[in-house]
């Protein structure tokens, strides 16, 4: 469910620090439909909350050092999308963090055939740029990120 | 000539040493002043002129090329006259096809030949059907190799009226096919500016049109077709499918059987493979239609039943994906089964006796909850389909042969865990039961069970569900719910269960309250539950406990609800009121009558949140009630509150008398009851004239409650009253006790109440006083005191409560008031503006923004080029108040509006940023909530901006506020996407 607005987070004068859920909240709005298209039912596409592709106990959050960690766990062993799942999630984080987070986007261990390739790639910022250079890739994750469907 | 002063053989004469002169320019200069004048005058001529003049012009057309032009259009003038002479016109025909080549012409002079052929063809079709094939080969010569769009949509019209009007093609078929076939797929693209509005869609079309024309293009057109569904371009590919659906519709078994099979091939492989729901779609009609094109076709007895054949491919191909719900291609073939057997009900039948048995089969096979799901959700896709032609008698039924089998697949699915499986299991129950006679009694009783069971149920889904079946299922066999459903329901209301835990306890008695309501679908039914309902509302009352004006909030929903689902049915509708009005006034009277005497006994009922839930039960129990029948119970109701007569109400023996009207402190609580009169009497669809009591307690009474009250019952009386001298009496009498009151006081709020409900009901009917009224609230913006209340009352003024004064209560609304409002006011209010001091400004921009909010679209953007200066002024003033208004007020505009605004998008891009670090939190959220909606402007005005917006808004992503940070990467998010590939 949303997030319920708290008597806190409404006064003008009491700071709330960045945590775990608000990353959560961000890296949860991807929109996957187009990826993962007719898995199961085609007319009510599932969030990657629904997917269990991010959770919010994998979110790791410090706002006083200026870190965040997101794991994320393809749909299946052998999914092929999970580069392109990462590379949303890390292009969304980047667009909507302040400059000042360290950020570091891998698979959870143990989920996928090719995790170590996967975050190498991720973890490179070089690659992903160059990843962001290519508009076929960039059409794609722009049409993740894109709120409409 | 035109006068008929001179003729035009005298022309000819004059003109003649100009039509014979050898210089080619010259003569061109002749003859095209002799066509100008033909132009003008072709219906004056004789039959002897035309002939004539016909055999100059068919001479001409061997003359040199630069008089050609001219000569067409002296023949497309005579063309046009009716006096032509037959023969003539097959003789021009001739003359053009021999002596012009019409594809060496420029565009006009084209397009020239063309109308002088579409005239022809409208007026001589006899004649140019007796030229014969020839015609058509003449055309189909003329027209091959044309380019200009303009041409040819002219052309293909002509190709289809050939078609269509059964010229003959003789051996030119193929020919005429090939002319035409080759501009498809259209590939076009208007030029910029293109001032002839020629679309793309509208060649498609009408090309479309010329090649689904006959079938005997089929042997020529399905190869084509196949071929283009192959290609890459998306939009060859649509075209492809739409032209063939298109086909279907006058082809027969004949044309298509040789390419049945390939046409499915390539129908399956685009639904396997496409990424793209458009293509799924299109395809899916595609093969709806050939399937209805072979059902439709009259089978003789030697011949093959091709549909049969094709049906058994499609099958055989898809029946094996059916069997693996986990695999990507279970949907699309489900979705080719069914869009063919939705066809007819032939092939429906061929396809569901080998897909139900094999469905329900799957779903015993495989026990988990999500491939259940996906197995019954295309069973019931299939039964859907059943739906279309009901149920049929017939041996071969195959549903009905399965009755058991699929009855208990879907009485499984509804004691599944899965709540989403639960969903698929009541829709499809709702199906089958829609079904007449499918489900047997003993069925039945087991579908209301469990529809009980899952409506009070805890997950809120699936007891939303269950009770909108029963709501659907209810007038299909009302004797069944009324006689197992409600006395289950009302047992369980009644039940106290003291182990449970009140909060739970709690629920369940609502969702009881719930269901009772929503199965309330059929009169008979609602005569079983009102009663309930009733009771339980008397229970609650006089129960003790914490939770009693919840109780009796939801007790008044349900009752809300089942008066709306019975306000159709005469009947149902007078039975409800009849039984639910008196008896709320029977509970209510006595409540307020004790409270004066003991205080503490029955005060829930009388709170001012019940009372505001009893509103709309009253007001939906009366809207929908015949004049006569309402005239009986005004004059019940009416003389309880005038005159206490508390004689019609049950059990209507009380200590003290009723009088909500008297003045003294003691009568404070009966006074509330006005909200119940105010239901009653503002609902009637007739007026009631009777108002100065309701006057007087509106200004006097010192509760806001009850003020508010009777002002909405005196509006809502006045606003029906017809127009003369007793509305003009009584209206003067409440503008002299408005006045004094808002001068000064302790009742100015009440006045104003009054004033703006009064206002209301006045400019809803134009009547001619409500322009000194809102005058006098346009004055009252500058107040220190009621200022803010008065702008908010232009809310008010342009929304429609949900209570009184709208067109469902049988109010005098007039549809324009709003704009008629807009036009008179906005002026004042922006020179009050102008003039207004500081602390009193933002008044002006509320209620400004309040009317521009509820202007329509249209009148919005017609007006706002002369508003917008003003609106981005006040984004400079530095008061918090009016900024926020205007950033409200800008917001949804920025979203409808995008093309005005976006001639401000400078001034508007550095406000909104410079807003984002306003010192007040909501300040910066509007501020933000404007930045994204700047999105929706054209995106060639944004992109100069997008660097430095982008820039801007990384500040607010570090908002010390999280709301305002999730708006800021919102905003952010959306200028990131603005002109990037996929967005």
């Amino acid at each position: 469910g949303e997030r319920p607005v708290t008597a806190q987070e409404e006064d003008d004068e009491l700071p709330d620090a960045i945590d775990d859920r608000e990353i959560f909240d961000i890296s949860v709005f991807l929109n996957l439909a187009h990826l993962i298209r007719s898995i199961n039912d085609p007319e009510h596409p599932l969030t990657l909350e629904e997917l269990n592709v991010v959770e919010q106990m994998r979110v790791k959050v410090n706002d006083a050092e200026s870190t965040v960690a997101v794991e994320f766990t393809p749909t299946i062993p052998h999914c092929s999308m999970a580069t392109l799942i990462g590379l949303s999630i890390k292009v969304k984080l980047l667009r909507s963090l302040p400059e000042r987070f360290k950020l570091d986007v891998h698979i959870t261990p143990g989920t996928h055939a090719s995790e170590h390739a996967v975050n190498k790639q991720l973890a490179d910022k070089e690659r992903v740029a160059a990843a962001l250079e290519n508009s076929h890739l960039l059409e794609v994750v722009n049409q993740c990120l894109s709120a409409r469907s | 000539v035109k006068d008929g002063s001179w003729t035009v053989l005298q022309l000819v004469e004059a003109l003649g040493s100009c039509l014979e002169n050898t210089d080619p320019r010259m003569r061109g200069r002749g003859i095209q002043l002799l066509s100008h004048v033909l132009l003008q005058c072709y219906s004056l001529l004789q039959e002897k002129e035309v002939l004539h003049l016909v055999l100059f012009y068919e001479n001409r057309l061997q003359d040199h090329h630069l008089v050609i032009p001219s000569v067409l259009q002296g023949l497309r003038a005579l063309s046009m006259c009716e006096v032509l002479s037959p023969g003539l016109a097959v003789s021009v025909l001739k003359a053009i096809f021999q002596e012009v080549h019409v594809q060496s012409l420029l565009q006009l002079d084209r397009h020239t030949v063309y109308s002088i052929i579409t005239n022809f063809m409208g007026s001589r079709e006899e004649e140019l059907k007796g030229l014969g094939a020839d015609f058509t080969f003449g055309f189909i010569q003329m027209m091959d190799g044309e380019k200009d769009p303009r041409n040819l949509l002219v052309a293909f019209q002509i190709v289809r009226d050939l078609i269509a009007k059964n010229y003959a093609l003789g051996p030119f078929v193929e020919e005429l096919f090939e002319v035409t076939s080759c501009y498809f797929p259209i590939d076009f693209t208007p030029p910029p500016n293109d001032p002839h509005g020629i679309q793309r869609e509208d060649l498609i079309l009408s090309l479309r049109a010329v090649l689904a024309s006959t079938p005997q293009f089929a042997e020529f057109l399905l190869p084509l077709l196949i071929e283009k569904m192959d290609s890459d371009l998306q939009s060859a590919k649509l075209d492809s499918l739409q032209t063939l659906t298109t086909c279907c519709a006058i082809y027969g078994q004949k044309e298509l059987q040789e390419f049945l099979p390939s046409l499915w091939s390539s129908l399956r492989r685009e639904v396997f493979q496409t990424a793209s729901e458009k293509v799924e779609a299109e395809c899916l009609a595609a093969l709806h239609a050939l399937s209805a094109c072979l059902s439709r076709s009259v089978l003789s007895s030697d011949t093959e039943d091709l549909l049969n054949s094709f049906l058994s491919s499609i099958l055989q191909d898809c029946r094996h994906h059916l069997c693996e719900p986990d695999m990507k291609l279970v949907w699309p073939s489900a979705k080719l089964l069914q869009a063919a057997a939705g066809a007819s009900l032939r092939a429906y039948h061929q396809v569901t006796c080998t897909v139900l048995p094999l469905l329900l089969e799957q779903y015993t096979k495989h026990p988990q909850s999500s491939q259940r799901r996906t197995i019954l959700e295309m069973l019931l896709g299939f039964l859907e389909l059943q739906q279309k032609w009901g149920l049929v008698e017939e041996d071969e039924n195959t549903l009905l042969s399965l009755r058991a089998s699929v009855c208990s697949v879907v009485f499984s699915a509804l004691t599944d865990p899965s709540v989403q499986l639960q969903l698929v299991g009541i829709r499809a129950l709702t199906v089958l039961g829609s079904l007449q006679g499918f489900l047997s009694p003993s069925d039945l009783e087991l579908v209301v069970d469990h529809l009980i069971r899952l409506a009070l149920h805890e997950d809120s889904q699936s007891s939303e569900a269950a009770m909108e079946a029963a709501g659907t299922l209810a007038p299909f066999y009302p004797k069944v719910f009324s006689g197992h459903m409600v006395p289950r329901l009302e047992e369980e209301l009644q039940s106290e269960r003291e182990e449970d835990s009140s909060h739970d306890h709690c629920s369940l008695r609502q969702r009881c309250l719930q269901a009772l309501a929503a199965v309330s679908t059929h009169t008979s039914i609602v005569k079983e539950t009102v009663p309930v309902l009733l009771q339980h509302l008397r229970k609650v009352q006089k129960g003790s406990e914490a939770g009693n004006t919840q109780g009796m909030v939801s007790v008044c929903q349900s009752l809300h609800r089942v008066a709306l689902q019975c306000q159709q049915d005469d009947d149902g509708c007078w039975y409800y009121h009849q039984t639910v009005v008196p008896c709320l006034l029977a509970m209510a009277v006595p409540a307020a009558m004790q409270e004066s005497a003991h205080p503490l006994l029955g005060k829930a009922l009388i709170e001012e949140e019940v009372l505001a839930a009893m509103v709309p039960v009253i007001s939906a129990a009366t809207t929908h009630l015949s004049p006569e029948l309402a005239a009986q119970s005004v004059s019940h109701v009416v003389p309880l509150f005038l005159d206490g007569e508390v004689s019609f109400l049950p059990q209507n023996s009380f200590p003290c008398s009723f009088q909500p009207f008297e003045d003294g402190e003691c009568f404070d609580t009966q006074r509330r009851l006005i909200a119940l009169l105010m239901a009653f009497v503002c609902s009637l669809p007739c007026s009631v004239s009777w108002c100065r009591e309701l006057l007087a307690l509106s200004c006097s009474c010192l509760c806001p409650f009850t003020a508010t009250t009777a002002a909405k019952c005196f509006a809502g009386l006045v606003n029906k009253h017809p127009a003369g001298q007793q509305l003009d009496e009584i209206l003067q009498l409440a503008v002299n006790r408005i006045e004094p009151s808002l001068g000064e006081g302790p009742r100015r709020m009440q006045a104003l109440t009054l004033l703006l409900w009064v206002t209301k009901a006045l400019l809803l009917r134009y009547h001619p006083l409500s322009s000194h009224l809102t005058d006098k609230l346009l004055g009252l913006l500058s107040d220190v005191e009621l200022g803010p209340a008065v702008a908010d009352g232009f809310l008010l003024l342009m929304a429609e409560p949900p209570d009184v004064l709208h067109k469902g209560c049988h109010a005098d609304v007039r549809i324009m008031f709003r704009q008629r409002f807009f036009t008179t006011n906005v002026p004042k209010l922006v020179q009050g503006f102008h003039g207004a001091g500081p602390d009193v400004k933002a008044n002006y921009l509320k209620g400004l923004s309040h009317v521009l909010n509820h202007l329509p679209k249209p009148v919005l953007v017609t007006e706002l080029p002369t508003l917008l200066s003003l609106l981005l002024e006040a984004l400079s003033c530095t008061d918090r108040v009016v900024q926020l208004s205007t950033l409200s007020c800008l917001q949804p505009l920025l979203l409808e509006a995008p093309q005005i605004m976006s001639l401000h998008v400078d001034t508007l891009v550095t406000k909104f940023l410079s807003l984002t670090s306003s010192p007040t939190m909501a300040v910066r959220i509007a501020a933000l909530r404007c930045a994204h909606a700047l999105t929706s402007l054209p995106t060639a005005v944004l992109l100069p901006y997008k660097a430095r917006v982008i820039r801007a808004l990384a500040k607010p992503l570090d908002d010390k506020k999280r709301l305002v940070r999730k708006e800021a990467v919102a905003a952010r998010g959306e200028w990131f996407l603005l002109g990037s590939p996929g967005r």
